[in-house]
């Protein structure tokens, strides 16, 4: 039916006319979200590359200047704790999410009577607010007499680690926070892959005498293999920019075991009013993030090429 | 107690020719039928353990919250907690507030999302993809990267301790229309086309055709964008500093710092902000989830 709009009708106005017509249409349509979006996202976003490059104090005038700003960031420590800390919680986020969704998806993608009410238990943490989750957290890890400690100890660990106390242990108790929270959002995604799976795969793989392991690894990874791309993609985006968990949680302590370059930006920025450097640790952030996404579609296009 | 359903497929993909292999498993024996609902009970039990020690030690007199061994229904349940918080802090002042907030930004949030989402996938015009593209890429780029920048042009502009900061900032975000344009592509063109012959103008196809068909997914947006917003800590965090524009997130978490060895109360504190949030997404699962399943994605 849609050659009939296209034909022009005898009395249509001329062509020209009729394309103007389109555009301001269109226009009006989006003009409204696109004023708000452009003026508190776009700008904002353009104006952070710029601000990298400018000497720029909350009390002075902008000054351009260059590349000083990064070479700053280069001999600062904390930009190194925070890269080094940021690094870590990806490699712990992103593969034991993604696990623990699989394992959930796979474990709750049933025909049972009542699957339901385990799948809506299983995705409530998270939209539970990251405050309450980190007020229960943490006092699960009270490292003197925290459920988590003293269960440790009925199990026969002499000395269970001081979690959110101390500097070594404090990074894992955010990972295992984060993951807990995360992984229903993910298993949505993963449940939502698995029933694309054909089940002739199975019938035929069960008549060729495969194992529950076999099919699992040779029918239900393979395809799920655009939901696995898509998750990683943004658990990685999210492990990168992670900054409230820890704000809340710990807030960057103890000492600075669970600073992150989010909170670095966030502290010299808008904290300390540095908005040049702070900038400059923004704009890491972002050529990380955009470097690992555009590594991760290279090597996703190389494999399905295959 | 309403339940989740099968999630839908995510947009684009053929509908499912069938159910994955564990789905035909419900003919099983007697005995594996039940060892599969005991591996579901002991997986859920396990995600849920945090919300009962939370909701147990709303219920426990403050040194009994750490008490060993670990008791989980406390002798004496201490429902006055829940009465005695309300003097403790201003909560229903934090309450007000964020529902204020969320309210107001969803709704923003949904009408411009909508409106715009229409013109982005049923009205033609050059240059269309390339405006879309962008907002795309924005969802990409981490929201961290320019926060400064806005912050500036909230000082700037003298907004900052003002709800206006907030509502400017994520009213008018790219979820929204991402969202419902992926709803509208699933609509047929046709549909639209027949209104235009029949004359309705392409407001009136929108208000009177697809808007009324896209409910579903504005339920979605509209539940997502709320539960953002009322979770949110950052954005109230970083602009309000006046106690009395504070949400909840942000009154609960000053209590923390203020009573920080009063863990009862901080348990109370945590029940009353999660409770809104859970008798929202009962209500409206469904539509959280379906929302998820097409976006893949959150604001």
């Amino acid at each position: 039916m849609a050659h009939v709009a296209t034909q022009p009708a005898p009395t249509a106005p001329p062509r020209r006319r009729r394309a103007w017509r389109h555009i301001l249409v269109g226009w009006s349509f989006i003009l409204p979200n696109f004023v708000g979006f452009a003026l508190f996202t776009l700008v904002p976003m353009l104006a952070a590359f710029a601000l990298a490059f400018l000497d720029w104090d909350s009390y002075s005038t902008p000054e351009w200047v260059g590349l000083k700003n990064f070479q700053r960031l280069w001999a600062d420590e904390n930009f190194h704790v925070a890269l080094r800390n940021t690094l870590y919680y990806a490699a712990g986020h992103i593969p034991l999410t993604l696990v623990a969704a699989l394992g959930l998806a796979i474990a709750l993608n049933r025909k049972l009577r009542g699957v339901a009410f385990f799948r809506t238990a299983a995705f409530f943490p998270y939209i539970t607010s990251l405050v309450a989750v980190a007020i229960v957290w943490n006092t699960l890890f009270n490292p003197t007499a925290g459920p988590i400690n003293q269960i440790l100890e009925a199990l026969g660990v002499a000395d269970p680690p001081r979690w959110v106390a101390s500097t070594d242990w404090a990074m894992p108790a955010v990972i295992v926070t984060s993951v807990w929270r995360d992984m229903g959002y993910y298993m949505v995604l993963y449940l939502a892959g698995l029933q694309t799976i054909p089940k002739e795969y199975y019938e035929a793989a069960r008549v060729d005498g495969a194992s529950t392991w076999q099919r699992f690894w040779n029918i239900t990874l393979p395809c799920l293999r655009p939901t696995t791309f898509f998750v990683l993609v943004m658990l990685t985006i999210q492990s990168f920019k992670v900054l409230d968990l820890i704000v809340v949680m710990t807030d960057g302590g103890p000492g600075r075991s669970t600073l992150v370059l989010a909170q670095l930006v966030y502290r010299e920025g808008i904290t300390e009013g540095k908005f040049g450097y702070s900038s400059a640790v923004a704009l890491v952030l972002f050529v990380i993030v955009l470097t690992v996404t555009v590594v991760q579609f290279r090597i996703n296009e190389r494999r399905s090429a295959r | 107690m309403t339940t989740l359903h099968d999630a839908p497929p995510a947009a684009a993909r053929p509908r499912p020719p069938a159910t994955s292999e564990h789905g035909d498993r419900s003919g099983g024996s007697p005995v594996r039928k039940a060892l599969a609902y005991l591996s579901l009970t002991v997986v859920t039990l396990l995600v849920l353990v945090p919300f009962a020690w939370m909701l147990s030690s709303s219920l426990k007199r403050d040194n009994e919250v750490f008490a060993i061994p670990i008791q989980w229904i406390p002798e004496e349940l201490r429902w006055s907690n829940f009465v005695d918080i309300w003097e403790r802090i201003p909560l229903l002042t934090y309450l007000g507030n964020s529902a204020f907030l969320s309210m107001t930004i969803t709704l923003l949030q949904v009408l411009t999302g909508s409106f715009a989402a229409y013109g982005f996938s049923k009205v033609r015009f050059p240059g269309r993809d390339a405006l879309f593209l962008a907002y795309i890429a924005t969802i990409a780029v981490p929201w961290q990267a320019y926060m400064v920048p806005q912050y500036i042009m909230m000082q700037q502009a003298e907004l900052t301790n003002t709800y206006w900061a907030i509502i400017l900032l994520q009213a008018f975000g790219a979820f929204g229309v991402f969202l419902m344009r992926q709803y509208y592509m699933s609509i047929p063109d046709d549909l639209c086309e027949a209104a235009r012959i029949d004359g309705l103008s392409e407001y009136g196809i929108y208000w009177r055709i697809i808007l009324p068909l896209s409910k579903p997914a504005l339920a979605s947006l509209a539940l997502l964008t709320f539960v953002n917003t009322w979770n949110d800590y950052m954005g109230p965090f970083i602009y309000l500093s006046d106690n009395e524009l504070w949400t909840v997130q942000l009154g609960l978490r000053s209590f923390v710092g203020q009573y920080d060895a009063d863990y009862a109360m901080m348990m109370t504190g945590a029940v009353v902000s999660v409770l809104p949030i859970l008798v929202i997404f009962l209500l409206g699962q469904r539509y959280f989830i379906r929302g998820i399943a097409t976006s893949g994605l959150k604001g």
